[in-house]
């Protein structure tokens, strides 16, 4: 496999969080570490006990496979296997495989001497991921809160859910989460297209520079955030979206029990207007 | 770098925030119960505090103590008996006794009698009253499809009130002026308590609890074969349904299992009480409410001059069951389920 050159200068030991040399390898161009080994090993047990209660259920069509989580009567505790005991298991590899993977490009930031951007931004998506099955169930006392694991099944846990709420569009923090799901394709589509502008001027012209780039902007808008800054905005859009969304479901249930556009009362009972 | 007026808005901004965040919302615990399979997201949903509160408010008066029996049927004692008139004069005078209590507990006998002369046919009240005798009797014999053994008598609506506390009239047409600024003459684009807050048409009841508009709106196959239910006949729909769950205390997930919400492979046995009750309801306003128009005084009637109605929260209350499911008729079966 080849290497660039700056990567055989960095692949020292090393930066490791846990466990000093053990594990501190690549194997091809992969950095192995103790949480690459904890990522597989999750990774693996979580997949074959996917199958294993995939093998339970009446269905191999892949779009139908469901596994649930226990019925609302386990509360908090454990269920049989086949009682939504696999999906409790599942959860709990998928996220030891999560978490590790974020350990692990910890590592490989400390050992490049770089910013741990990439690390904190995949660990807004395991937050989302663990408000859903792990926060938000033990907020309501019971794991059967989750959301089950399978490709039609968790859209109709999505679907019912939402309709637990009789119109999901009016949660507040659903409405931030999906404005900031659309800006952040609006800013991508803005940079990507800006970026593939300046590359590629009429055949026999040189490669334009960020000054073509900001320019258009400036003319365009007035303002340009910058080479720098665009990278910022984009960071801080998508991170949003996926904050929000984990605040729009833990705050459905726990917090608000009855329909979103109820929840709108305070603002119609505004003494100002009422 | 900020200046002190900004410093000074964000602060209050905040903390607008903050107040808004804290007297809006609830905390755990939450009390859940499982509507359909596990995993579907099929639960309903309340605070402790919210039950607590729905079962105070729901708590059943006493039945009036037993009557010894007379041997004299009250048509033979009473003059003017129309309705109970094979009913033992006792238990007729313990039956007017519980009406009184249910209905005019402050104005007492003489709301719905005249003074001196209970067997006249004065005030109106008696004529509606009387009417409203035949109603619970007919809606304990053949209705049991949506009010079961448990029943209703006058307190399942009037809880004390003279008038019930949730009733309905004709909306006002809205000024053309309103229509400019995004209203529409439904009452859509306003946010309306008779459809839980939503934008969604404002009075649902003319059409579905009134008339006889089609209510279903999800089309049989999964690809389209022809224009199916216009936009307007599904919001229509979609205004009903918030009315259903919030006087029943309900989320759409009582009924339907929403992957598709026309199936009646899910939560059939409720949801078919809830088509039954659609159904009652239509013939309650259509052959007991709107006759008594001309009975009742003008101060009595809607803006449109047309009569009080009845509507799903007109019994229910916000209790998935009136009364929480408690049954007060099986204390006057001889009267209200003869």
């Amino acid at each position: 496999m080849a290497m660039l050159s700056f990567e055989r200068k960095y692949r020292v030991r090393g930066g490791t969080l846990i466990g000093g040399d053990l594990f501190d390898f690549w194997v091809g161009p992969f950095y192995v570490g103790f949480f690459g080994v904890t990522t597989i090993f999750f990774s693996f047990v979580g997949t074959m006990l996917i199958f294993v209660a995939a093998a339970d259920g009446p269905t191999w069509n892949p779009w139908q496979i469901n596994i649930a989580p226990p019925d609302l009567s386990y509360g908090l505790g454990l269920a049989p296997l086949k009682e939504g005991g696999f999906w409790q298991i599942i959860t709990v590899c998928a996220i030891g495989a999560f978490g590790s993977w974020a350990l692990r490009e910890v590592e490989i930031c400390r050992k490049l001497g770089i910013g741990y951007h990439v690390p904190f931004a995949f660990s807004v998506a395991i937050f989302a991921y663990v408000t859903l099955v792990v926060i938000r169930p033990i907020l309501m006392g019971a794991w059967g809160h989750g959301f089950p694991y399978g490709i039609i099944s968790h859209l109709d846990w999505v679907s019912n859910t939402g309709y637990q709420y009789l119109h999901f569009h009016y949660n507040p923090a659903h409405m931030l989460a999906v404005t900031f799901f659309f800006t952040t394709c609006l800013a991508l589509a803005l940079h990507g297209s800006l970026i593939l502008s300046a590359t590629n001027p009429k055949p026999g012209e040189t490669v334009k520079t960020p000054e073509h780039e900001d320019t258009f902007f400036r003319d365009a808008i007035g303002y340009s955030v910058g080479t720098l800054g665009i990278h910022r905005v984009g960071l801080v859009l998508a991170l949003n979206a996926g904050f929000w969304s984990a605040v729009c479901i833990v705050i459905s249930g726990p917090f608000w029990t009855r329909g979103w556009p109820e929840w709108w009362g305070w603002w119609l009972n505004l003494p100002i207007w009422r | 770098m900020i200046g002190f007026g900004t410093r000074i808005a964000i602060v209050v901004g905040v903390l607008l925030g903050v107040a808004v965040v804290f007297t809006t919302f609830g905390f755990p615990p939450v009390n859940s119960t499982q509507n359909g399979p596990r995993g579907t997201g099929m639960a309903q949903l309340g605070y402790p505090g919210a039950l607590d509160r729905l079962k105070a408010a729901n708590v059943l008066p006493e039945a009036q103590p037993a009557s010894e029996p007379s041997g004299e049927k009250s048509s033979a004692v009473y003059e003017n008996v129309q309705v109970l008139k094979d009913l033992d004069s006792n238990e007729f005078l313990r039956v007017m006794q519980a009406m009184t209590e249910w209905v005019a507990p402050q104005e007492g006998c003489a709301y719905c009698h005249e003074d001196g002369n209970l067997a006249s046919d004065k005030p109106y009240q008696k004529i509606v009253a009387r009417r409203m005798l035949q109603m619970t009797i007919d809606l304990n014999k053949n209705w049991s499809a949506h009010v079961a053994e448990t029943g209703v008598t006058c307190y399942t609506c009037h809880r004390g009130n003279p008038v019930p506390a949730e009733i309905w009239f004709m909306p006002s047409p809205q000024s053309k002026m309103a229509t400019y600024a995004g209203g529409r003459p439904d009452g859509q684009n306003a946010p309306s308590s008779s459809v839980g807050l939503t934008s969604l048409p404002a009075n649902p009841f003319a059409s579905y609890l009134l008339g006889n508009t089609p209510i279903r709106v999800q089309p049989d196959s999964a690809l389209p074969k022809g224009p199916g239910a216009s936009i307007q006949a599904t919001e229509g729909t979609y205004g009903l349904m918030m009315h259903m769950s919030d006087a029943l205390g309900v989320n759409c997930t009582a009924c339907h299992n929403t992957q598709a919400l026309k199936s009646w492979e899910q939560n059939g046995t409720i949801r078919a009480k809830a088509w039954h009750g659609i159904r009652m309801v239509r013939e309650l306003n259509k052959d007991y409410l709107v006759p008594l128009t001309s009975t009742f005084p003008a101060s009595r009637l809607g803006h449109e001059g047309d009569v009080a109605k009845i509507n799903c929260a007109t019994c229910h209350q916000g209790a998935n069951k009136p009364l929480l499911g408690q049954s007060m008729v099986r204390d006057y079966l001889a009267s209200l389920r003869p």
